[in-house]
């Protein structure tokens, strides 16, 4: 056979195989794509066409304060995520092959434990009379009621989320090079200040996929609000789900979602050239 | 951050070994209370209980509503591995081998369900279902939960179609197979660990998923983690501690058990 048939052959395939990826795309845009244009282009047309529902946030007095409140709490959930994995993932990075396993394996056990069961864990902790007033009260830190508060929220979802914070830092953190570490400090410069000018803008992509990843989640994160905040101290999540749930009123639920949505595409916008979260975090799952 | 303290040439220092500790603590403790209070005696969600018994156990593999939801679950979660893994399965071949325009659109169409704000896109899916009868439906659920379990098949997939040699294929093709033969003998039993983890990530996906269920349910039709919400919200029924122990074990084990097929792979 001659060499020039077989290429054209591997040329005719690669196009073929091309159309391997149509049924995955198709289901995709019908059913993910397709539902989302639909409720942004309900919050401009359901009741009537127009600006209405985005008005309404902007005047019914609650709304934009829910907004401002979720974007602090998921910006909150993701500065204290950040602190608690940096360290964790630069220890990773520290260890043997073996050990490194088993902290991927400890991070790994609560990302696909069920989230219903430690939200639950969250919901008996936190509870009246629960775990942690007692420990607080032990401590003599009387009358904290987390249950129903924005705080009792973002403590859980912290633990919930640090998963994905730690995999990207890991991930970004294990193609650094520690020589130019060494190379600093043997130059003279004190561990802090070699860490600070060397190894931390190194890491900062991964810093960047971990802190947009967790602060994008909080931003639409259900089940923690919804079981362990309260209305009163509602996030944009829970006030979408009782406008669905309660009133039918997917026009306004949209209207919210519309904004998560332009926030969040905001986000990876902003962050797409350093890090793409979301191929940060499948990568370090699967590879874990 | 106490990062200081690493400054050993080999080994954490004693402030780092402290902090991952307290991590470890963090991730994996308070997930574990709903063990003890699984065997509590009693009907509150008092924890920690003061007397024991297996009565929410017997409750949870006795009771129709429990049982039924464990099924759905079940059905779901297999019907959607099993579509999920066909659809990402091709979608990774096609995007690690294929050239065509928009590969880079369609992979960031693959991802997209990841990052996306959850109860948008639940709300989102609610709306149309709506219109096309598909909510308290198991092909609704199916449907849904696919999409969330697509990209995690894809990234499982093209892992390990990138991690292997081209060159046996066209070793093989050169020897006389055929493509057909070729992708049988070779290419599926190198790709094959890659496709058993993404069926397993797609079927706890499934398994795991709330708030699009919360949405889709209607009575007769719910997933576990569905009623497991509601014997919070709507009754205080301590069988989701027994339910919550359960998926604890469960989703450990099926976890552990491409890892530990995948290690012995990698060392044989």
């Amino acid at each position: 056979m001659a060499a020039g048939t077989a290429g054209a052959r591997r040329a005719t395939g690669r196009a073929l195989v091309g159309w391997f990826a149509l049924p995955a795309t198709a289901v995709l845009l019908v059913f993910f794509c397709y539902p989302l244009i639909t409720i942004v282009w309900r919050s401009f047309s359901d009741p009537t066409l127009g600006f209405g529902n985005y008005l309404s946030l902007l005047h019914d007095g609650t709304s934009v304060r829910v907004l401002w409140r979720t974007l602090y709490t998921a910006m909150l959930v993701a500065v204290c995520t950040l602190v608690i994995a940096y360290p964790y993932a630069y220890a990773m990075t520290r260890m043997g092959p073996r050990g490194r396993g088993i902290m991927t394996l400890l991070v790994l056990l609560p990302f696909w434990t069920s989230l219903m069961a430690r939200n639950f864990a969250w919901y008996l902790l936190e509870q009246r009379g629960g775990v942690v007033e007692k420990l607080l009260a032990a401590i003599g830190i009387n009358g904290v009621e987390l249950l129903g508060s924005v705080a009792g929220v973002a403590v859980a979802m912290v633990q919930v989320m640090l998963p994905y914070m730690v995999l990207p830092l890991y991930s970004s953190m294990n193609s650094i090079d520690r020589r130019l570490l060494d190379a600093a400090t043997s130059l003279g410069a004190p561990w802090p200040r070699a860490f600070r000018k060397v190894y931390l803008p190194l890491s900062l992509p991964g810093v960047l996929s971990g802190f947009s990843l967790v602060f994008i989640m909080s931003l639409g994160f259900y089940i923690t609000p919804s079981l362990l905040g309260s209305p009163q101290q509602a996030l944009v999540s829970q006030v979408i789900g009782i406008r669905v749930n309660n009133l039918l009123d997917f026009g306004g639920a949209g209207a919210l979602g519309a904004v998560l949505l332009v926030v969040t595409l905001l986000v990876l916008a902003l962050v797409n050239r350093l890090a793409r979260p979301a191929a940060a975090l499948s990568q370090a799952v699967d590879r874990a | 951050m106490p990062k200081a303290t690493g400054a050993g040439e080999n080994g954490l220092g004693w402030g780092l070994r402290a902090w991952v500790a307290v991590v470890v603590l963090l991730l994996l403790a308070p997930t574990l209370v709903v063990i003890p209070m699984s065997f509590s005696a009693s009907a509150t969600f008092a924890f920690p209980p003061r007397n024991w018994s297996l009565r929410w156990y017997e409750q949870f593999f006795t009771s129709d509503a429990w049982m039924s939801s464990l099924v759905t679950s079940l059905e779901v979660g297999l019907l959607v591995a099993a579509l999920a893994t066909v659809l990402g399965v091709a979608a990774a071949f096609a995007l690690d081998r294929g050239r065509f325009v928009g590969r880079g659109a369609i992979r960031t169409l693959a991802m997209a369900p990841m990052i996306m704000p959850g109860i948008v896109v639940a709300v989102a899916i609610y709306a149309v279902f709506l219109r096309w009868h598909l909510t308290g439906t198991v092909t609704g659920f199916v449907l849904a939960h696919t999409t969330l379990a697509i990209p995690f098949v894809i990234t499982s997939v093209t892992t390990s179609l990138a991690g292997y040699d081209r060159t046996v294929e066209t070793a093989a093709a050169s020897l006389g197979a055929n493509p057909a033969t070729t992708f049988r003998r070779i290419t599926l039993p190198l790709v094959l660990p890659g496709v058993a983890s993404g069926f397993a990530f797609a079927f706890v996906t499934s398994l795991d998923e709330v708030v699009i269920a919360l949405f889709l349910q209607t009575p007769n039709v719910r997933t576990l983690p569905v009623q497991m919400y509601d014997s919070i919200t709507l009754q205080i029924d301590p069988t989701i501690a027994a339910a919550s122990s359960l998926m604890v074990v469960a989703t450990t084990l099926v976890l552990l058990i491409p890892q530990l097929l995948r290690r012995r792979r990698s060392t044989s």
